[in-house]
């Protein structure tokens, strides 16, 4: 029986290879998954570990809390007499202070800021020769004061020599620096990201980060035979209470947690998108399994007459399976490897650069891919088994014998339906029960998706017959007698074109799904900025849209001529009620540029907050019971607290608040704040909009290259457009699916195309031209891809709309165009499907047709 | 088209399969003619040449040597596309498996040669048709409600309903029971009178060979007998000498 099974899957060569592809595609996304995300996660260990080379232990400000990056909250910093006292202990061999900014923002030859996703990082070089220092001199000099080196990669791009003049922003203005050397960073890394790199000696830059006689950290290392425990221990004695001292290792290992976070999310976001690519896949094995199945009837039949038991034929294609499975895997974890290079170049496309030390390639890689891919065809390949055991012996000798029904069948319907309206249940269950936790939604959510998925396969197969007559109506039109017979032949066997479909229904709802939350957030984004920005002119934020600015860009606006107001938005870290949040800080100016609804409080709250006002949005006032005159204790980064009355109670707009929970004036937190940083500052000028005043400001704005300015449009655009860069993201990765789902249709098609062998031959030799024979089977092919389609999309609707209904700030809008899209694309993808076997039916020799049994 | 009202000509037809010793001379030179309106019946023993002389007189296979022409045009050295237009004008087909197709009425499956071809059927050439091969009360049913003789006059009529210059019938009655093969032969033989339908059949039944105006003899490749219209007592006797020669 072995025998018989694995001869029957090598005489099958084309069928089994493309009943594998449909899994080896998940599979690839796993391993390629796994690949890219040990990879991302070693460079970075790189990156952290060399960072802390040599240092045994290193002394940093204590923040009140854990800071975020890129919150505009920095720790606080250390006096500078702190070093020589450091120095002094008999433990201490080397000890280094040093500053550093994650906002160094290098100015290219145009004056235009070198941003990315990535962070512009700058800091002080004590010494090239020291223990501490991670650059690698690559050409000219460490550098002296005005002098800076940057990485050999940004150079290059930006064709930088040793020697040029380079313009550096970081707190103040635009400053220039002469580049004396171009450095690497560490031994393994050509890159790290896109990030950019700037080193200056210690004087210079304690200047240009507004740091003077300030030190953000101080590296030690160890005289000989003291542990780094021992160095934490004597330094600890000496350190004031506003420091902490941690060892090298773990001063790294924090440094790279909240990156370890961000590349574990990153596996489990990119591996569930592997687990839809081998969902959809498990139903195109199915699907192509039943269909081998269904035409084996009469081989199946045949050995059982010969006393094959039926544990002895599920038997054979149990093994098949996993025989398919497994070289399936194999093919796919290798692709896997190949994916990873691919992901790295689409993440970089989208301007998302990961830095890369070549790939790694594990062990778990290889038995979880291997695993995955093995027993989800397995699994997939027991209903089409467990129906091929039940053909009778008889079946043997009789002509045109099929595949019995299964017992079941009557129940499929109400069964499917019962399965469908569950996955509704789960779903609206997750959605809409209170207080459910993030587990338990999730799981609810996914299971719901999962039955409705399921539910809704089995139960389009009652529905192929209205549906292929509605969207198999154009090909009638078109395609003359070729689209009316292909119309016909996907009504032909409903269960397997709605499996079919159905592969393609999962792809094509998932997008659908995002595309409506794109819009949802989209236009209500818009309408929120739309309702809220009152009486200014204008914006100014950071190049990518998010991140703080330094507070004296704002400032700087100020002056301009033909100013009338600025009014700020600061943002940081900060702590009430034992919860941390991104509480913002507003200046005066603000209250009449913005359309705040108040639902308690006067309209010039803004204006009237002072030293201790504050005001805070609807629903933290109801999670804190707070009301008019309600007393906040703010804690800030830097370890300050603070008390603030609550003058004002605000209804945030439905799009997105431009404020935190809480928010004070900004007077006020530049007082616990040693660099403040702003989010957004609105500008009021004489005269409104005008060409001569956007001139002004554009002039004013050379000095700070990391910050732009934007007419309303010009915000709302650009805040929607880092949207948009996740979409794509999100639509590539669904692609895969839809990919896998248009193997699928290639399956059936070349199936059917065997099993009407015959028919095509009688066609043929009655008049059809091969042209027609092409035209018949793309024609289905479309009309397939039109019902998964069709159903992805409204199925995809629903399920946004649902989940829009859930999220409170958005509201549910249709995504026209982008259905639009999505439909002529289901199109594409049934055109694509039916080149190869379309191809194959018409070359078929008529007579041979004919004689095809 | 010949003079002497031959509707398919082919002279000195050869097909070899295979090469060098495990070839197999299929037809080893066969020259035919077929006259207009006349029912030919092809006769021989299983691996005599007689499917090969059929599949290569409608165009379906290619001779290694010889010519074909059917309505006046060479049909040997045309391409795809010249020889399914060929079909589609001059040829119909009656298979023994019928080769209809499920999913349509037997009306749809009767009209698939005209709207492949994108033409309309003359409704009153389109009813006779109907009415004379005894469909005109099952025309809605598919294939699957339809008996075997029903079916295969389904593919009667299909194979007629394009007026085509020659219909090739492929043992029409070999999937059939006695009774009902009978039937089926007597509407083959009404289409010739009533249509002067020329029609070539290929059989090995003397009872359907009784029925042509003309019967060849094909042996190892060659035609080796004629036989003007005879009785199945005649076939069957022709038969056995061929058989013993």
């Amino acid at each position: 029986m072995t025998k018989f099974a694995l001869k029957g899957l090598f005489g099958r060569k084309l069928r089994t290879a493309l009943t594998a592809l449909a899994i080896v595609l998940g599979v690839a996304m796993v391993s390629g998954t796994y690949v890219l995300t040990d990879s991302i996660d070693e460079a970075f260990d790189a990156i952290f570990n060399d960072v802390r080379q040599g240092s045994d232990a290193v002394i940093t400000g204590r923040a009140a809390f854990d800071l975020s990056d890129g919150s505009g909250s920095e720790a606080p910093t250390l006096d500078e007499s702190l070093l020589e006292r450091i120095r002094e202990l008999p433990e201490v061999q080397v000890a280094e202070g040093g500053v550093d900014s994650e906002s160094t923002v290098l100015v290219d030859r145009d004056g235009e800021a070198i941003v990315g996703n990535a962070p512009s990082i700058g800091f002080s070089i004590a010494d090239g020769d020291s223990p501490f220092n991670p650059l690698r001199l690559v050409s000219g000099g460490w550098p002296g004061p005005d002098e800076i080196v940057i990485d050999e990669a940004t150079a290059e791009k930006h064709d930088f020599a040793v020697g040029d003049t380079i313009g550096v922003q970081a707190e103040g203005p635009i400053q220039e620096f002469r580049i004396s050397g171009l450095v690497r960073f560490g031994e393994t890394l050509s890159t790290i990201g896109d990030a950019t790199l700037a080193g200056f000696d210690l004087e210079t830059a304690q200047e240009l980060y507004g740091k003077e006689g300030r030190l953000d950290e101080i590296a030690v290392a160890s005289s000989p035979n003291v542990s780094p425990e021992q160095l934490v221990t004597a330094v600890e004695a000496v350190i004031p209470s506003a420091a902490q001292v941690r060892t090298g290792e773990r001063q790294a290992n924090e440094e790279a947690s909240e990156t370890n976070e961000f590349i574990g999310f990153l596996r489990t976001f990119l591996l569930a998108f592997a687990g839809i690519a081998l969902f959809v896949g498990s139903f195109v094995i199915a699907n192509s399994l039943g269909i081998t199945i269904a035409q084996r009837t009469r081989e199946f039949a045949t050995v059982r007459t010969i006393g094959a038991s039926r544990r002895q034929v599920l038997g054979s294609i149990v093994l098949e399976s996993l025989v398919v499975g497994i070289l399936a895997s194999i093919v796919g974890l290798i692709l896997g490897i190949g994916l990873a290079s691919v992901l790295f170049t689409i993440f970089d496309a989208v301007g998302f650069t990961l830095p890369n030390t070549g790939l790694v390639f594990n062990t778990r890689t290889i038995v979880v891919a291997m695993l995955v891919g093995t027993l989800v065809t397995l699994v997939a390949s027991l209903r089409p088994a467990i129906r091929a055991t039940r053909v009778p012996p008889i079946a043997a000798v009789r002509e045109g014998a099929t595949l019995p029904e299964s017992r079941f069948a009557r129940f499929r319907t109400l069964g499917s339906a019962l399965l469908t309206t569950l996955g509704f249940a789960a779903l609206l269950f997750g959605l809409f029960a209170p207080d459910l936790d993030t587990t338990a939604l999730l799981l609810a959510l996914g299971f719901g998706t999962v039955c409705i998925f399921l539910g809704l396969a089995l139960l389009s197969a009652r529905f192929i017959r209205p549906l292929a007559g509605a969207l198999g109506w154009p090909a009638t039109r078109i395609g003359g007698a070729a689209g009316t017979l292909a119309r016909d032949n996907a009504r032909r066997n409903p269960q397997r074109t709605a499996s079919t479909a159905a592969a393609l229904m999962i792809g094509l709802a998932l997008v659908t799904l995002v595309a409506v939350l794109a819009a949802g957030i989209t236009s209500t984004f818009r309408g929120s900025v739309e309702e809220l920005w009152a009486d200014a002119d204008y914006a100014v934020t950071a190049q990518n849209n998010f991140s703080p600015i330094p507070a004296n860009v704002g400032e700087a606006m100020g002056d301009v001529s033909g100013v009338e107001a600025v009014g700020n938005v600061r943002t940081g870290d900060a702590q009430a009620f034992g919860d941390q949040f991104f509480a913002t800080a507003v200046s005066p100016e603000l209250g009449p540029m913005l359309n705040v609804t108040w639902v308690e409080g006067s309209d010039d709250v803004i204006q009237e907050l002072g030293d201790d006002g504050a005001f805070v949005d609807d629903g933290y006032a109801e999670d804190h019971a707070l009301e008019l005159g309600s007393r906040i204790e703010l804690t800030f980064a830097n370890g300050d607290t603070d008390t603030y009355r609550v003058e004002g109670i605000f209804d945030p707009p439905t799009g997105g608040s431009p404020f935190g929970p809480v928010t004070i004036s900004a007077e006020a937190w530049d007082r616990h704040n040693e660099n403040p940083r702003d989010l957004f500052s609105f500008v009021r000028m004489e005269g409104g909009q005008t060409d001569t005043n956007q001139e002004r400001l554009d002039e004013a704005m050379r000095e700070f290259p990391n910050a732009k300015v934007q007419t309303r449009e010009e915000f709302i655009d650009n805040q929607i457009g880092a949207l948009s860069a996740v979409l794509n993201i999100l639509y590539v990765l669904l692609a895969l699916s839809v990919i896998v789902s248009l193997f699928g249709i290639v399956n059936t098609l070349v199936l059917t195309v065997f099993e009407r062998t015959r028919e095509i031959g009688m066609l043929r030799a009655i008049g059809m031209t091969r042209r027609q024979v092409r035209r018949m089977i793309r024609h289905e092919s479309v009309i397939t891809a039109l019902i998964g389609g069709v159903l992805g999309i409204v199925l995809g609707v629903v399920l946004g709309a649902l989940l829009v209904a859930r999220i409170e700030f958005i509201d549910f809008t249709l995504p026209v165009a982008s259905l639009i899209v999505f439909t002529i694309a289901t199109v594409v993808v049934g055109i694509i499907a039916a080149v190869f076997p379309a191809r194959r039916a018409a070359r078929l020799n008529v007579l041979r047709a004919l004689q095809y049994e | 088209m010949s003079t002497n009202g031959a509707v398919v000509t082919a002279s000195d037809l050869r097909r070899v399969y295979g090469e060098d010793e495990t070839a197999v001379h299929a037809l080893r030179g066969v020259s035919l003619e077929i006259p207009r309106g006349d029912l030919t019946a092809v006769m021989g023993p299983s691996g005599s040449g007689k499917s090969t002389l059929m599949h290569i007189l409608a165009g379906l296979d290619q001779p290694t040597a010889g010519d074909v022409s059917i309505a006046g045009t060479n049909i040997t050295r045309l391409g795809d596309s010249d020889l399914t237009k060929l079909r589609r004008e001059h040829i119909g087909f009656v298979f023994q498996f019928f080769n209809l197709l499920p999913m349509l009425t037997a009306e749809e499956n009767v009209l698939l040669p005209l709207s492949i071809a994108g033409e309309k059927p003359d409704p009153a050439f389109f009813e006779t048709l109907l009415e004379n091969v005894g469909l005109a009360d099952r025309r809605t049913h598919r294939p699957s409600e339809l008996s075997g003789g029903q079916q295969q006059r389904v593919a009667i009529a299909r194979a007629l309903v394009s007026r085509p210059t020659v219909v090739f019938a492929d043992e029409p009655t070999g999937n059939l029971d006695s009774t009902t093969g009978g039937e089926i032969l007597e509407l083959l033989r009404r289409s010739v009178e009533e249509y002067g339908q020329t029609t070539v059949m290929v059989t090995h039944e003397p009872r359907a060979a009784a029925i042509a105006d003309r019967v060849l003899f094909l042996a190892d490749g060659r035609i080796v007998k004629e036989l003007p219209r005879s009785t199945q007592h005649d076939i069957l006797a022709a038969l056995e000498t061929i058989a013993t020669t």
